[in-house]
């Protein structure tokens, strides 16, 4: 299989491969301009004949399980990451197919960490062909080492959903860690140990995989309610003594930061969105997960609670800050992809007005539309952005692969994205000339704060006009640019051989950009 | 020449710093070994830079290594100096570019209700440090630097003072105290700092070998900006000298007072109240008071607790204080807004600072509101609050011209 091939340069100016792995794939065309026609991808018709009728799918082992869904060489497995940096089953999967001499897999998963670090030994020896999904930390420094055997794929929580419902991808076996179970294999993710909120990233999974497995270490007497994965999809169930470490599932991130450099930027992106009039009374907007995205709520609420206002919904990452604001009264709604603590997760088992959402209903770009685009204010960070404001949260500026794309790509979609990001990490300067990695187009990147000055996008002559009289330090990106550099002095570029070591998926499933690999 | 000298810091947690460690050899040439976080971006870079600085210091042959942890072109070249003057007398210094920005002077009546205190040899701090807008900011040379670090601290300050922004916070340095303090006047002086704490400060004869030396540097190097003196008063007995410290020259413009040290020298706790430094702060007050110029309250040192900060500024402005320290950038908005007047003060001073000006313009002797006479006292005081509303931005420029005069 060729890893890749016929490089072609994309409307984002990008030298892209249009063979990936030995399957065609369609270069990125600008935002809004690839449709594909046709039909989904389709899963195989079951029966009921094939199922107990007393409902109880429960094999006594994991390896019964992959072995009974079909394991066997060349198959994509794929596993979600509700758990985070605490996840005890991917590994496990793939220990059991290296046990068990099974070659070439892919994996699939929608988020890796830390602890996936092991997979490297299955990855080097054979075991997995390659990761589509996202390569994080040591995975990702493997990738661009030149190391991983196909050509990696990253792709953003919605391009996760579109590529398995566009028939791009086609799961072999899904397997789903579930923290409460039912032996017909409904699931959700609010109760036992592991309790995690949702499991809306393993939904595509579980309606279109050949096989799915849900593992749990919770099983309860059918009903498991709420049943966020239907057993109706489910083959099999399996139960394991722990399927996750609770203390890392809700870990990092999550708490505001103390950085006195963020809260500033915290502070001036609330103001920016304040004095251009996007918050109002009714308004919505994204949560993230960063220590500064975090803070930017606390002064959200000083806004609302002062004018008697509210938001709408909020979308999440929730964690305790945002429940707050929703039992304060200042949110109305909580929209949560993921839930960053147990106050979140409480929260959302309790509380009618938080719900969980999947890929599907908040960022799927092949469906009727979805819910990022309606959100009015976006906060969201980013490694490096350029003068044309594109942005990268994939690789370093030293051209190492270290992050994935997360909902970063879909949440694009709305109406007022900003980036608070600083002006230089240490001595890295973050404003470039080029990113080394596309993985947003500036048409959707509307402002960038940090702490030595706001750039509004020159497209948004809307916001221009809100913020001429503004008391921010409003400037041109140019000009933190070069403020940046004259700080830290002009960066190298990282060097690079000509071979292509991953690409990254825009949302509509078309080839954004290519990650190659580093000359060592 | 010879020997093995390191300088700077590296390990967990350290930021934006390097570790250089310089041995000087016989032969063999230069071999210099970089490890930076930031080597694609900066590795060639820094090498040319450090081969640079070993040959302005004509060193010919010399192991180096450089652990960088994406420190700025300026401070390596702190790091790297000071190893080299640990182990060659030199009377060469190789300075950054001094940046335009950074040689503007300050007023002896300027605001300074906050005042950041950084560690002298911590540049991680130092690079973001203005962007939090305090009214001054603080290399500290002396307590926030261990005693075997001190020597290199002397070139991360200069260099910070010639190449990095404060964005208009007075540029202040705080020296040692004794012999050691006059000769860290030699790294600041002539690299424009604004304004000097002077430590433990007891008598007058301390404050006049301090601006006997700055005289005589600003005269080396043809220099006469002011450089301003804000000593600390931080024992008994400066408590009662404070007047005469206070008053001993026209370029003594604060008044501080530093608790833990006083405390310490009474032989008693320092304590959220503050009652046993009660004496201390009021004779601080009013010895500045009598000379004319500000005084200054010690830091609050609870990072964490906003509220304490809160109460302590509320009662340090009601003793009279005109401002006070931080030692972190999270307490500057908390200072700035207890120090500056409460929207009760400025209605009542915008009514008395509009009958002065009315007065004046009618060319009446005295300034009254309806048949009440408004003292002189009282008008110098309404103006001082409007200015620090002005300041403390409570208060548009153009206030007149919307007041509904009454």
């Amino acid at each position: 299989m060729i890893k890749f091939d016929k490089l072609v340069t994309n409307a984002a100016g990008r030298t892209v491969p249009t063979i990936i792995n030995g399957k065609p794939a369609v270069p990125y065309m600008g935002v809004g301009k690839y449709k594909p026609s046709g039909f989904k991808a389709a899963p195989k018709i079951s029966s009921c004949t094939d199922f107990p009728d007393d409902g109880n799918k429960v094999v006594s082992t994991l390896k019964e399980a992959l072995l009974k869904a079909g394991l066997r060489d060349g198959i994509t497995i794929s596993t979600h990451h509700h758990f985070r940096n605490g996840d005890l089953v991917a590994v496990k999967i793939f220990e059991i197919a290296n046990e068990l001499g099974f070659k070439d897999l892919v994996w699939y998963p929608s988020a890796s960490f830390p602890c996936h670090e092991p997979m490297i030994r299955y990855l080097a020896d054979g075991t997995i062909n390659r990761i589509e999904g996202s390569m994080n930390g040591a995975l990702g420094r493997f990738t661009s080492e030149g190391k991983m055997k196909g050509l990696g794929v990253l792709r953003s929580h919605g391009g996760r959903y579109q590529a398995v419902q566009d028939g791009e991808v086609h799961i072999d076996i899904a397997v789903i860690a579930a923290p409460t179970a039912d032996q017909f294999g409904d699931a959700n993710g609010v109760g036992g140990s592991t309790a995690c909120g949702p499991l809306g990233f393993a939904l595509v999974d579980s309606q279109y995989a050949g096989k799915v497995i849900v593992v749990t270490d919770n099983l309860v007497p059918f009903p498991c309610l709420p049943w966020q994965i239907n057993g109706n999809y489910v083959d099999h169930v399996v139960v394991l003594d722990q399927i996750g470490i609770p203390e890392m599932i809700v870990s990092g991130t999550t708490e505001i930061t103390k950085s006195p450099d963020r809260l500033l930027l915290a502070e001036w992106s609330a103001k920016f969105c304040d004095e251009a009039g996007l918050i109002y009374d009714g308004f919505s907007f994204q949560a993230g997960a960063g220590g500064t995205a975090l803070s930017i709520g606390i002064y959200f609420s000083e806004i609302l609670r002062q004018r008697n206002w509210k938001a709408r919904f909020a979308r999440g990452g929730s964690n305790k800050y945002l429940v707050k604001m929703l039992e304060e009264g200042l949110v109305e709604y909580i929209l949560d992809g993921q839930t960053f603590d147990l106050d979140g997760v409480r929260s959302m088992r309790d509380n009618p007005k938080h719900t969980w959402t999947s890929p599907f209903t908040s960022y799927n770009y092949h469906g009727k539309g979805n819910f990022s685009s309606m959100v009015d204010i976006v906060i969201l960070g980013a490694t490096e952005v350029d003068v044309n404001f594109n942005a990268n949260v994939v690789t370093h500026s030293d051209g190492y692969l270290l992050h994935g794309i997360g909902g970063w790509q879909n949440t694009l979609f709305g109406k007022c994205v900003i980036l608070p990001i600083p002006l230089f990490r240490d001595r890295m300067p973050v404003i470039r000339d080029e990113v080394t990695t596309i993985c947003g187009p500036g048409d959707l990147i509307d402002v960038i704060v940090t702490e030595r000055g706001i750039a509004i996008n020159p497209l948004r002559t809307d916001l221009i006009e809100k913020m001429k009289n503004s008391s921010l330090p409003i400037k041109t990106i140019g000009e933190l640019k070069a403020e940046g550099e004259r700080i830290c002095g002009i960066p190298a570029k990282p060097k690079f051989t000509d071979e292509v070591v991953a690409v990254v998926k825009w949302v509509d499933g078309t080839v954004l950009d290519s990650v190659w690999r580093i000359r060592m | 020449m010879g020997g093995i000298a390191t300088a700077g810091n590296k390990g967990k947690g350290v930021h934006s710093d390097c570790f250089v460690t310089l041995e000087i050899v016989d032969a063999g040439g230069i071999e210099l070994q970089v490890e930076s976080k930031v080597a694609v971006m900066y590795g060639d870079m820094i090498r040319e830079q450090a081969l640079e600085i070993l040959n302005f210091f004509g060193i010919k042959n010399a192991r180096v290594k450089i652990e960088d942890s994406g420190a700025l072109s300026l401070v390596i070249a702190a790091r790297l100096e000071a190893a080299i003057k640990k182990l060659i007398q030199s009377g060469k210094n190789w300075l950054p570019e001094m940046l335009e920005e950074n040689r503007y002077t300050t007023g002896k009546e300027r605001n300074r209700i906050s005042r950041l205190y950084l560690p002298g040899n911590s540049p991680g701090l130092m690079i973001n440090a203005g962007i939090h807008k305090p009214d001054g900011i603080i290399l500290d040379l002396e307590d926030a630097v261990a005693p075997d670090k001190k020597d290199e601290a002397r070139f991360l300050v200069r260099n910070v003072l010639c190449g990095i922004d404060f964005y208009g916070a007075e540029r202040m340095v705080r020296i040692n105290q004794g012999e050691r303090g006059i000769e860290d006047l030699n790294y600041i002086i002539p690299y424009n700092v604004n304004l000097i704490l002077l430590p433990k400060c007891e008598s007058t004869e301390q404050l006049k070998a301090v601006n006997d030396q700055v005289r005589k540097i600003q005269k080396e190097h043809k220099q006469t900006g002011p450089v301003w003196i804000m000593p600390i008063i931080e024992s008994a007995l400066g408590v009662i000298n404070s007047y005469q410290v206070a008053s001993f020259a026209p370029n003594i413009v604060a008044l501080a007072i530093g608790l833990e040290d006083y405390t310490a020298d009474l032989g008693t706790q320092r304590t959220a109240e503050g009652t046993e430094s009660m004496f201390a702060r009021s004779m601080v007050v009013n010895a500045a008071r009598a000379a004319g110029i500000q005084p200054i309250d010690s830091v609050f040192s609870d990072v964490g607790d906003m509220e304490g900060l809160r109460q302590n500024v509320i009662r340090s402005k009601a003793m009279g204080f005109d401002g006070m320290g931080c030692i972190h950038p999270r307490q500057i908005t908390v200072i700035h807004e207890h120090f500056a007047p409460s929207p009760a003060e400025i209605e009542k001073a915008k009514k008395i600072v509009v009958a002065f000006h009315k007065a004046g313009e009618l060319g009446l002797g005295v300034v009254a509101i309806g048949t009440k006479m408004i003292d002189p006292p009282v008008v110098k005081r309404a103006l001082n609050t409007i200015n620090l509303a002005l300041k403390t931005n409570k208060l548009a420029e153009n206030w007149r011209e919307s007041y509904d005069q009454v």
